[in-house]
């Protein structure tokens, strides 16, 4: 009996790790692993340390709230080394994911029917992405070259 | 110069110790989140954040956006659905009668969570700041737990074949960073809440709006708070 007892508790030792326990029935040391994987999306403020210029843009106009990496994905691979550079964005696809109109949409969210709107023409034709309002010269400039 | 606490912990991350940024003690967080329905416009962005940020498989989800439809006389039955888990965004779509809406779904990251109580190794656990995690090197693959969760929130990852679900972006909300999904929301319909931080805004939207969570009647202390969501979603 005493041996079964003692190979049991030998054999416990050996096979239950040592974290198991330490803050519930689990293996505590799994929370630290959990947290050590790495960040994929830097995060505004992280961005905003170097591209000031265009934080400052960005207040504005309505796009302020919008998080750096809502359009230009997870970047935190250029933060870390700022010559691998992010990919050209399409506007024509990019801004339609939120303004395309859809009938599920918020009432107050600002919506269009992109076909009818600019005709397949990139929104940065006449918008400007970091403060969206109608630009003037670029309007000008759009109807001058006959398209739209 | 005085940088802001994300910024702070990114230093230690690019360092390559990320364990090390400070100021974060497990007893002094409880985390929850807040989802305004009322701002959701289903573009799909932090479902992509998500996949991104947490190499989610493809096809699985941990958060996905559900549009709704509610008709006129089928209150009760509402047409729900979820093309790609919105990770595309959703069709147009004609609206007939009645209302339709979009509702992102996660992890509720129950404080009595139905899927660490099934779990027969002590694979998932909830942290002593509150968030619902899985131990993959301890996890067996019994999908015990991904019967048991009432909201279908979890799935048995094909790479790994252990159970897989939302970490809260546990990575990242321990070094001073919110969610990849709040990250990147562009109206700001998610939020990260600590309900153990009295300065976090949280309380005083709890305080004067009508919030409620999913399926209440399960009594599982779910901590996914919603905003502005219609009786009819399930």
């Amino acid at each position: 009996m005493l041996i079964a007892l003692a190979a049991f508790v030998i054999l416990r030792t050996a096979i239950v790790p040592k974290s198991f326990g330490e803050y519930g029935h689990f293996r505590g040391a799994a929370i630290a692993e959990i947290a050590a994987k790495p960040i994929v999306h830097a995060g505004h403020q992280t961005c905003e340390t170097c591209h000031t210029d265009i934080a400052d843009k960005k207040k504005t106009g309505k796009h302020v709230v919008v998080a750096c990496e809502a359009c230009h994905g997870a970047l935190a691979n250029h933060a870390e080394d700022p010559s691998i550079q992010p990919a050209k964005l399409d506007t024509a696809v990019i801004c339609a994911r939120c303004h395309e109109e859809n009938s599920a949409k918020p009432k107050w969210f600002p919506q269009v029917v992109t076909a009818e709107h600019s005709g397949g023409l990139a929104c940065d034709t006449c918008h400007q992405p970091h403060t969206p309002k109608i630009e003037t010269d670029k309007t000008a400039a759009r109807d001058a070259g006959g398209k739209h | 110069m005085l940088l802001p606490a994300a910024a702070v912990a990114w230093k230690y991350v690019l360092a390559g110790t990320p364990e090390e940024a400070p100021n974060y003690k497990l007893t002094e967080h409880w985390w929850a989140m807040l989802i305004d329905v009322t701002k959701c416009i289903g573009c799909g962005s932090c479902v992509r954040a998500c996949a991104q940020e947490n190499d989610v498989p493809e096809g699985y989800f941990r958060t996905w956006i559900e549009r709704y439809h509610v008709s006129d006389w089928k209150i009760e039955r509402p047409e729900v659905e979820s093309p790609d888990g919105g990770k595309q965004g959703f069709p147009a779509g004609e609206l007939s009668d009645g209302k339709t809406f979009f509702v992102p779904k996660m992890c509720n990251h129950c404080a009595d969570s139905p899927c660490t109580q099934v779990c027969p190794v002590g694979a998932t656990f909830i942290t002593p700041d509150g968030v619902v995690l899985v131990d993959k090197k301890y996890c067996v693959g019994c999908r015990y737990c991904v019967q048991a969760c009432p909201y279908g929130c979890r799935y048995l990852n094909p790479k790994t074949n252990t159970a897989d679900k939302c970490t809260l972006c546990y990575h990242r909300i321990t070094k001073g960073l919110t969610t990849a999904c709040c990250e990147v929301c562009p109206t700001g319909a998610r939020q990260l809440a600590d309900l153990k931080n009295p300065k976090d805004p949280i309380h005083e939207f709890l305080k004067t709006h009508t919030v409620q969570v999913l399926k209440p009647q399960m009594a599982t202390g779910a901590k996914v708070f919603y905003n502005g969501m219609d009786g009819s979603v399930r």
